[in-house]
C-alpha cells in the first residue's frame, strides 16, 4: 500500500478515492487550520499506521492466530508489525488475544496505562469483543469493559486473514485521523 | 526545586526511619531478590506468572501463580447438552484440540456404553496423532524462539500450516475443531484427504532434518540446554509430572501402550525415552515422538477401514439429512437431540489419552440427566508444571526461559 | 476402551485392578467399599476419617505411586455432600483405582495426602478453590485459579454460573 495510493475502502460509509476528503475530515474538529499542518498531520499518521507495534498480549487460542499471522504464510511485517514488543512502553497497539479472566484484567489495564499515547486496541476474538463462548463468572465480558476498544476481530478464533482485515482497518482509521477526538479529549 | 540542603534533610530523615529495617537477621548470605515474571510475558508460554527468589544470579525459589485464563470452563460444561459440551472442552488445551475432545468423548461413551465403529476409531487416531505433530512444531517454534534461534519461530508454523489446512479441510476449522464427539467423528473425511496427508508425510522428514541441522549438532543449542533445568525420575513421578517430562528420566510411560484408547494398539510404534531429564532430552523425546507419530499416520493411511465414521444409533446420532424429508421418527429424533440433546446413564467414568504434553484425563459424572453433572479435566500441563521448582532451583536466572519452554505449558489447559 | 473384544490376559489392567480392589477392601473391611463402575475400571469408597491410612497403603504395598487426577464434586442433596475423587495409577502392571472419598463439615474437611504424593498439591488447591473443601495438613491451602480475594466457591452448585444478560438490539429498517 503506497503513500500516494488512497486507502482501501473498508470504513464504514462511501468508499474514498480522494485523500483530499480525509484530509478535510481529519481537521473537522479544529478551527481555522491551514492546510500545511492538515498535511503534517497527514504524514504523522501515515508514518503512525506503517510501524504499528504491538504488545505482546497474546492471552488463548487467538493467541495462536496472532502468532500464525505474524509468521510466514501471512506475515505481518508486510505491514510494519512484526516486531512484538515485549514492554508496553515501547508499543503503541494492544492486541488482546484471548479470553480476560478475572484476575488478568486488572493487569490488562496496567499494561495499557503503561503505553504512550497514542494507542490502540484491536479486541481479537469473540472472547475479548464480548465473552464469546463463555458467559460465566470468570469472564470479562468484553474487553470494552475495562479499555477502550478501536477495532473488534470477531472469531473463533479468527483467521490470519481476519486479523490482518482487522488492523488494516485500523490503518485506515489511523490514517483518517480519527482517533484525534479521544487525544483531544484526554 | 529541592536544593542540596532539602535533598541532604529528606535523605537523613529517611535513613532514620529506616534504621535496621533492612537487616535480615536470619539471612547469613546475600539478601534475596524477589522478581516477578509475568504473567505478561513474552516467553512464559501464556499467562503464567512466576514469582522468582534470586540470590544474585541464582533462583533459589520459584512458586507459580496461576489462574490468570480461568475460564470455569467445567461450570460452562454443566450447562451444555453433552453434545455441547465438546466445544467448551476443546478450547482447553488449544494446542491439542482433538485431544481434550477425545478424552471427553471417550468418557461419555464409557457411561453411554457405545462402541464406535473402526473407522471413526480409526478417523480420530489419525487427527490426534497430526494434532500431536502439530502441537509439538508449536513447542518446538516457541523453545527456540525463546532461546534465540528465531528462524525456528519461522520453521515450525511454516509447517504447522500445512498441517493446520488438512484440519480445515477436515472440520471446516484451524482450531478449536469441535469434530471429535462422543458418538464417533463429526463428518467422514473428505475427498482429497489422502492426497494432503501423504503430501505432508512426504515433505515432514526433510523438514525435520533441516531442524536437527540448525538445533540438535548445534553447540550452542547444546550448551544451552544439556545440563539445564534437571529432574529426575523419582522427583518426576512424585510430582505427577507425565509425558515427555516423564519419558526424558527414562520410564517408557505411555497412555498409548499403557491403557490403549481407540484402537491404537493396532499400530506399531515406539516410546521415545532419554535419560537424561534435561531440557535436550526433553527436545530429543519430542523429536523423535514426532517421528513416531508420522509413523503412525502411515499406518492408518494405509489401513484404514471403510464403513460408518460414527455410531449410528438414532438415540445419539441425528439422522442423516435425506431422512428428515422422508421419515416422521426421524424428524423427531433430530428435534429431540438438536434442542434437549441425549440423556446419558448415571455413573462415573475416568479415561485418559496420550495427550503432546502427558496424561490427559477426562472425569465425568452423569445423573442420567441430558446435561453433564461434572466434567473434570485432568490437564498435564496443569501437573507438570509443579516440576518447575524442582527445575529451577538452585539453576541459573538465564536458565529460567529454557526450563519454561521445555515443559510446554498451555495455560488453557492449566487454568481452564 | 473397548473391552469387551479383547480377552482378559495376564497383566490385563482390569485384572489387575480387580485384584487390588479385593486385596483394599480385604484390607480395610467395612471402611472401603467397592463401588459400582463401568467395566474395566476399579472404584471405591471410603470416609474422610480413613482416607489418610487407607491412601499410604494404596501408595505403599498397593503399589500405586502415581496420583492422576484428584477433584472434587458437589452433591448438595446428599449426605456427605461432597466427594474428592482420587484416581491413582500404577505404572508397573498398568493399573488404575480410583478412590472416592466422602467429605462433610462446615467447612467440609479431608486429610491432605500432599505427603504421599506430592503432585496432588495443586489438585487439592484446585478442590479447595471451587469446592472449599479445607484438605488437613496442606502446606499452603490458597486459592489458585480466582484471585486470592474471590469470596464463594465456583463449582458448587448453588454457586450460579454467572451469565450476564444479552441484550439484543432491534435492527432499524432498511439495515
Amino acid at each position: 500500500m503506497g503513500v500516494d495510493q488512497a486507502p482501501p475502502p473498508g470504513l464504514v460509509g462511501p468508499p474514498s478515492e480522494d485523500p483530499a476528503h480525509l484530509l478535510v475530515r481529519a481537521n473537522e474538529p479544529r478551527v481555522g487550520v491551514g492546510i500545511v499542518t492538515g498535511t503534517l498531520d497527514r504524514v504523522v499518521d501515515w508514518a503512525r499506521r506503517s510501524s504499528l507495534w504491538p504488545a505482546t498480549f497474546g492471552l488463548a487460542c487467538c493467541a495462536i492466530e496472532m502468532m500464525a499471522a505474524g509468521a510466514p504464510r501471512f506475515d505481518l511485517a508486510r505491514f510494519g508489525m512484526e516486531v512484538f514488543r515485549a514492554s508496553p512502553r515501547q508499543s503503541d497497539l494492544m492486541i488482546v488475544a484471548g479470553r480476560v479472566s478475572q484476575k488478568m484484567a486488572p493487569v490488562l489495564r496496567q499494561i495499557y496505562d503503561q503505553m504512550p499515547d497514542p494507542k490502540w486496541v484491536i479486541s481479537m476474538g469473540a472472547c475479548a469483543s464480548c465473552g464469546g463462548v463463555f458467559n460465566n463468572y470468570a469472564l470479562i465480558q468484553g474487553v470494552d469493559q475495562i479499555v477502550p476498544v478501536d477495532m473488534y476481530v470477531p472469531g473463533c478464533p479468527p483467521r490470519p486473514e481476519m486479523l490482518i482485515d482487522g488492523i488494516l482497518r485500523l490503518h485506515d482509521k489511523i490514517l483518517a485521523g480519527q482517533y484525534r477526538e479521544r487525544l483531544a479529549r484526554a | 526545586m529541592p536544593d542540596e540542603t532539602t535533598d541532604k534533610r529528606v535523605l537523613t530523615e529517611f535513613e532514620e526511619r529506616s534504621q535496621g529495617a533492612f537487616i535480615e537477621e536470619d539471612e547469613p548470605t546475600d539478601a534475596r531478590m524477589t522478581i516477578n515474571m509475568g504473567p505478561q510475558h513474552p516467553s512464559t508460554h501464556g499467562v503464567l506468572r512466576l514469582v522468582l527468589e534470586l540470590e544474585g544470579e541464582i533462583v533459589r525459589d520459584v512458586r507459580p501463580v496461576i489462574g490468570y485464563l480461568h475460564t470455569g470452563m467445567e461450570k460452562e460444561c454443566e450447562d451444555c447438552t453433552w453434545r455441547q459440551a465438546v466445544t467448551i472442552v476443546t478450547r482447553m488445551d488449544y494446542l491439542a484440540p482433538f485431544f481434550n475432545e477425545l478424552v471427553y468423548s471417550l468418557a461419555t461413551e464409557k457411561l453411554l456404553g457405545i462402541e464406535i465403529p473402526p473407522r471413526g476409531q480409526a478417523i480420530r487416531i489419525l487427527m490426534t496423532e497430526l494434532n500431536r505433530i502439530s502441537s509439538h512444531l508449536v513447542w518446538m517454534a516457541t523453545q527456540g524462539m525463546d532461546m534465540g534461534a528465531v528462524s525456528m519461530m519461522t520453521y515450525g508454523f511454516r509447517e504447522r500450516e500445512l498441517l493446520i489446512d488438512f484440519f480445515e479441510m477436515t472440520t471446516g476449522l484451524r482450531m478449536n475443531h469441535n469434530y471429535i464427539m462422543p458418538g464417533g467423528v463429526w463428518q467422514d473425511l473428505p475427498d482429497g484427504w489422502r492426497t494432503a496427508v501423504e503430501d505432508f508425510l512426504s515433505i515432514f522428514p526433510e523438514r525435520m532434518g533441516e531442524y536437527e541441522e540448525l538445533l540438535t549438532g548445534n553447540p550452542i543449542w547444546r550448551q544451552r540446554t544439556q545440563g539445564v533445568a534437571v529432574i529426575n525420575q523419582e522427583q518426576a513421578l512424585a510430582l505427577s509430572a507425565s509425558g515427555p517430562t516423564l519419558r526424558a528420566c527414562g520410564l517408557a510411560w505411555d497412555i498409548r501402550k499403557a491403557f490403549p484408547y481407540s484402537g491404537i494398539e493396532q499400530y506399531d510404534f515406539d516410546i521415545p525415552t532419554r535419560t537424561e531429564g534435561d531440557v535436550f532430552a526433553r527436545y530429543a523425546v519430542r523429536l523423535d515422538e514426532m517421528r513416531q507419530s508420522m509413523r503412525i499416520v502411515r499406518q492408518v493411511l494405509d489401513t484404514l477401514p471403510e464403513g460408518d465414521y460414527k455410531n449410528m444409533d438414532p438415540k445419539i446420532a441425528p439422522p442423516p439429512r435425506a431422512e428428515l424429508t422422508r421419515s416422521m421418527e426421524a424428524v423427531i429424533h433430530h428435534f429431540k437431540l438438536v434442542t434437549q440433546g441425549y440423556a446419558v446413564p448415571p455413573g462415573d467414568a475416568y479415561v485418559s489419552v496420550e495427550s503432546p504434553r502427558g496424561e490427559l484425563g477426562a472425569y465425568v459424572v452423569s445423573n442420567g440427566e441430558t446435561l453433564p453433572y461434572r466434567v473434570h479435566v485432568r490437564d498435564p500441563s496443569f501437573a507438570n508444571l509443579q516440576s518447575l521448582p524442582t527445575m529451577m532451583c538452585d539453576t541459573l536466572v538465564a536458565d529460567t526461559v529454557a526450563a519454561i519452554a521445555s515443559v510446554d505449558p498451555v495455560l488453557g489447559g492449566v487454568d481452564r | 476402551m473397548d473391552t469387551t473384544s479383547q480377552p482378559p490376559q495376564i497383566g490385563d489392567p482390569s485384572t489387575r485392578t480387580g485384584q487390588t480392589v479385593a486385596a483394599v477392601v480385604a484390607r480395610f473391611p467395612g471402611v472401603v467399599t467397592e463401588r459400582p463402575s463401568p467395566p474395566g475400571e476399579a472404584v471405591v469408597s471410603v470416609d474422610a476419617a480413613h482416607w489418610a491410612e487407607v491412601a499410604r497403603w494404596l501408595h505403599g504395598e498397593g503399589g500405586f505411586k502415581f496420583l492422576s487426577d484428584l477433584c472434587g464434586v458437589d452433591w448438595p442433596h446428599r449426605r456427605p455432600r461432597f466427594d474428592v475423587v482420587c484416581t491413582l495409577t500404577d505404572l508397573s502392571t498398568p493399573a488404575r483405582i480410583r478412590v472416592v472419598v466422602g467429605v462433610d463439615g462446615e467447612p467440609p474437611a479431608a486429610p491432605s495426602v500432599t505427603g504421599i504424593w506430592p503432585g496432588a498439591n495443586w489438585f487439592e488447591r484446585e478442590a479447595y478453590d471451587m469446592f472449599g473443601i479445607v484438605f488437613q495438613g496442606h502446606p499452603d491451602l490458597t486459592r489458585i485459579l480466582m484471585p486470592d480475594e474471590w469470596e464463594g466457591h465456583p463449582l458448587r452448585k448453588d454457586y450460579s454460573v454467572g451469565k450476564v444478560p444479552v441484550e439484543y438490539k432491534h435492527l432499524s429498517p432498511g439495515h
